[in-house]
C-alpha cells in the first residue's frame, strides 16, 4: 500500500505534463516516456558513471531536471510549434510523437547500454518501522520530493498569472487567446515544466528502482492510463488519476501475481473508457 | 562477397512465407488505417492472439484445425476489447488502448512460467506437425540453384500466398459494397457519416474486427512456420514495420500491401546481406559480423 502510494506519487509528477501537453495542444505525446527516461539518465551520468566528476545525486537531480526542462523547450521550439505552424494533423503528428520516441529510446540504448544500473548512493537501506508500514528511508524522500512537486504545481496553477493561462488555454484556447493570453508563450512554458516533472519522476522512480533505457516507456503506459482515469488535459486529474493507478496496480498485488500488475492498470484503464471517458475530474463533452 | 547469393537470398526471403505473411499483416492494417481511418497501434497483438491461440490449442491436445478456429475467436475478442470502449471517442483513445493493450498481453504471455499454458518466455514449439503432415508436396528442393525451397517451405508458402490473394480479393469485394462506401466516409468525415444515419461506432468495430482476424492469420503463418511462438516475436515495432509495408506499397490500395511486403522484405534482406557480406569483406573497418539476435524477429 504504501509502495503503491509512492509509484503513485511518482506517476502522478511524471503524467501531469503529459496531461497539460495534450489539453493545451491537443497533442497526445507517444514520447513522453522518453522525457522520463532523459532525467533518469542524465542524473545517473552525473552522479554515477564515472565519465564526469561526480557530484551528489541531489545536485545531479536536480541539474536532471533543468536539463529535462531544456529538452521539453526544444521538443517545441524545434519540432512541435514549426509543425503546428503548418496545421499538421492530429494523427500525423501521433506518427511524429511515435516515432519520436522509437528514436530516443533506441539513441539511449546506445548511448547507455541495455543493462539496468542502480544509483551508486542510497542503493541499499533497511525498512524504518512506522507504525503498521515499514519502508525504507529513501522511498519516504521520494514520497515527499513528489508530493512537494505536486503540491507546487497546483500553487503554480491556482495563484500565479502563468498558471492561470494554462488553464484557460486548456480550457478553450481560442477564448483564452481573444482574452489576451499570448498562447504559444503558455504552450512553451507547458512544454518546459512539462518535462522537467517528468524528468523529476524519472529521478525518482530510478531513486527507488533502477535507471533503465525502456523504463520511460514501461511507465508511459501507466502514466496514460492515470491520465485518462483523472481526466485527459486536466493537471489535476493526471494526479488524481496517477495516485490511484499507483494504489490500484500495487494492492491488487495482495491477490494477483505481481508479475500481473501492469494489465490491472490496463482494466482500469478500459473500465474508466467504458464508464466514464471524460474521467474523475473531466468535463463531459460531446463526442459522436 | 558473391552479389548474386546475396540477391538470390533476398528474393527468397520476399517471395517466402515471410513476406507473404507481411503483405496479409498489412492488408488487415489497410483495412483499419487505409480505409476506415482507424490509427490502430497495436496490430502486432492480433497476430499474437492469432499465433498463441493456435500454438496453445494444439499443445493442450487440441486438433490443428480447432486452434486455427480459437486463433480467430481470439482475434474477435480482442478487436471487441479493444474497439468497445475506445470506438465512440477520439482517435487518440484508440490509439493508446492498442499500444497499451497489445504490450500489456505481451508482458503478461511473457510472464508465465515453463509449465504453464503460453510457456512463458520460453514459448511453446512444435505443435504443427499436423500441418506439415498435410503437406502434398514430395521430398526435395523446388527451383533454381540458391532460388530453392524445400518442401516444406513451399507448403506454406503457398498455403500464405493463397491466403494472400483470398484476402485480397475479400477486401476489393468489401470494399467496393456499400459497406465499404461506408467505411471511406466515415474516413473522410466521420461527422457527416453519421449525419446520414450511418452507425459509425458499429461499422468501425466491425472494420477493426474483420481486419484483426485477417492479421491472426498472418501471425499463424508466421507460427507455423518457424514451428514455434515466442513474446518477444510481437514487440511493439511489429506494429509500425507493418505501417512501413502499407505506407511504401500504397495506403487504401488494393494491392499496396502485398507489393510493400514484398519490395520490404526484399530490401531488408538484400541490405541485410549486404552489409554482412561488406563487413567480412572488411569493407566497413570495426564492425563484427556477429548476427544480431533480433533483427529477423522484428
Amino acid at each position: 500500500m504504501a509502495d503503491g502510494l509512492r509509484l503513485g506519487l511518482v506517476l502522478a509528477v511524471a503524467s501531469v505534463g503529459l496531461s497539460l501537453i495534450f489539453g493545451v495542444t491537443g497533442l497526445t505525446n507517444f514520447a513522453h516516456g522518453e522525457l522520463v527516461t532523459f532525467g533518469a539518465l542524465v542524473a545517473y551520468f552525473l552522479s554515477a558513471s564515472g565519465v564526469v566528476p561526480e557530484i551528489p545525486l541531489v545536485a545531479a537531480g536536480i541539474l536532471a531536471v533543468v536539463a529535462g526542462a531544456g529538452f521539453g523547450w526544444a521538443h517545441e521550439t524545434i519540432l512541435f510549434r514549426p509543425l503546428r505552424r503548418r496545421k499538421s494533423g492530429n494523427v500525423s503528428l501521433i506518427v511524429v510523437t511515435i516515432g519520436l520516441g522509437l528514436f530516443l529510446r533506441n539513441a539511449y540504448l546506445i548511448l547507455f547500454g541495455g543493462r539496468p544500473r542502480p544509483f551508486d548512493e542510497f542503493t541499499i537501506q533497511t525498512a524504518v518501522d512506522l507504525g503498521p508500514v515499514s519502508l525504507r528511508p529513501k522511498d519516504l524522500v521520494v514520497m515527499a520530493v513528489g508530493a512537494c512537486a505536486l503540491l507546487g504545481v497546483g500553487l503554480m496553477l491556482q495563484r500565479t498569472r502563468l498558471g492561470r493561462g494554462m488553464r484557460a488555454v486548456a480550457d478553450s484556447r481560442d477564448l483564452a487567446a481573444a482574452s489576451g493570453i499570448d498562447v504559444d508563450r503558455v504552450i512553451l512554458a507547458v512544454w518546459v515544466g512539462g518535462a522537467a516533472l517528468a524528468a523529476l519522476g524519472g529521478v525518482l522512480q530510478g531513486v527507488s528502482e533502477t535507471v533503465e533505457t525502456d523504463m520511460g516507456f514501461g511507465l508511459l503506459l501507466l502514466m496514460f492510463a492515470s491520465v485518462i482515469l483523472g481526466g485527459l488535459g486536466t493537471a489535476y486529474g493526471a494526479m488524481v488519476g496517477g495516485v490511484l493507478i499507483g494504489l490500484a496496480s500495487q494492492v491488487s498485488t495482495y491477490w494477483l501475481s505481481p508479475k500481473y500488475r501492469i494489465g490491472v492498470a490496463l482494466a482500469v484503464l478500459i473500465g474508466a473508457i467504458l464508464v466514464r471517458p471524460q474521467g474523475i475530474l473531466g468535463r463531459r463533452e460531446r463526442v459522436g | 562477397m558473391d552479389i548474386v547469393i546475396v540477391v538470390a537470398d533476398a528474393v527468397r526471403a520476399s517471395v517466402g512465407p515471410l513476406g507473404a505473411a507481411y503483405a496479409l499483416t498489412a492488408i488487415g492494417l489497410n483495412l483499419h488505417y487505409g480505409y476506415t481511418g482507424l490509427l490502430n497501434f497495436g496490430h502486432v497483438a492480433f497476430l499474437m492472439v492469432g499465433a498463441y491461440g493456435t500454438a496453445v490449442t494444439v499443445d493442450q491436445g487440441g486438433p490443428f484445425w480447432l486452434g486455427i478456429l480459437v486463433g480467430v475467436i481470439a482475434a474477435i475478442l480482442l478487436g471487441l476489447l479493444f474497439g468497445l470502449p475506445t470506438l465512440r471517442l477520439r482517435v487518440d483513445y484508440l490509439a493508446i488502448v492498442t499500444i497499451a493493450g497489445g504490450e500489456v498481453l505481451r508482458t503478461v504471455i511473457r510472464s508465465g512460467d515453463k509449465d504453464s499454458l503460453t510457456g512463458g518466455v520460453f514459448g511453446i514449439t512444435q505443435f504443427a506437425t499436423t500441418f506439415f503432415g498435410a503437406n502434398p508436396f514430395p521430398e526435395g528442393e523446388y527451383g533454381w540453384g540458391r532460388l530453392a525451397f524445400t518442401e516444406r517451405q513451399l507448403w506454406v508458402a503457398v498455403v500464405a500466398w493463397s491466403l494472400v490473394a483470398l484476402a485480397t480479393i475479400l477486401l476489393v469485394l468489401l470494399v467496393r459494397s456499400p459497406w465499404g462506401r461506408v467505411l471511406r466516409s466515415i474516413r473522410e468525415d466521420e461527422d457527416a457519416a453519421r449525419s446520414l444515419g450511418k452507425n459509425v461506432f458499429a461499422y468501425k468495430l466491425q472494420s477493426l474486427v474483420t481486419g484483426g482476424v485477417i492479421a491472426a492469420f498472418a501471425g499463424m503463418i508466421i507460427a507455423i512456420e518457424r514451428q514455434s511462438v515466442h513474446p518477444d516475436t510481437y514487440l511493439p515495432a511489429g506494429t509500425f514495420l507493418a505501417y512501413a509495408v502499407l505506407i511504401l506499397g500504397g495506403t487504401a490500395s488494393r494491392l499496396g500491401p502485398v507489393l510493400g511486403a514484398v519490395v520490404y522484405w526484399f530490401l531488408f534482406e538484400f541490405t541485410d546481406g549486404f552489409l554482412r557480406g561488406a563487413i567480412s569483406a572488411g569493407w566497413i573497418p570495426g564492425a563484427s559480423s556477429r548476427r544480431p539476435t533480433s533483427a529477423r524477429s522484428e
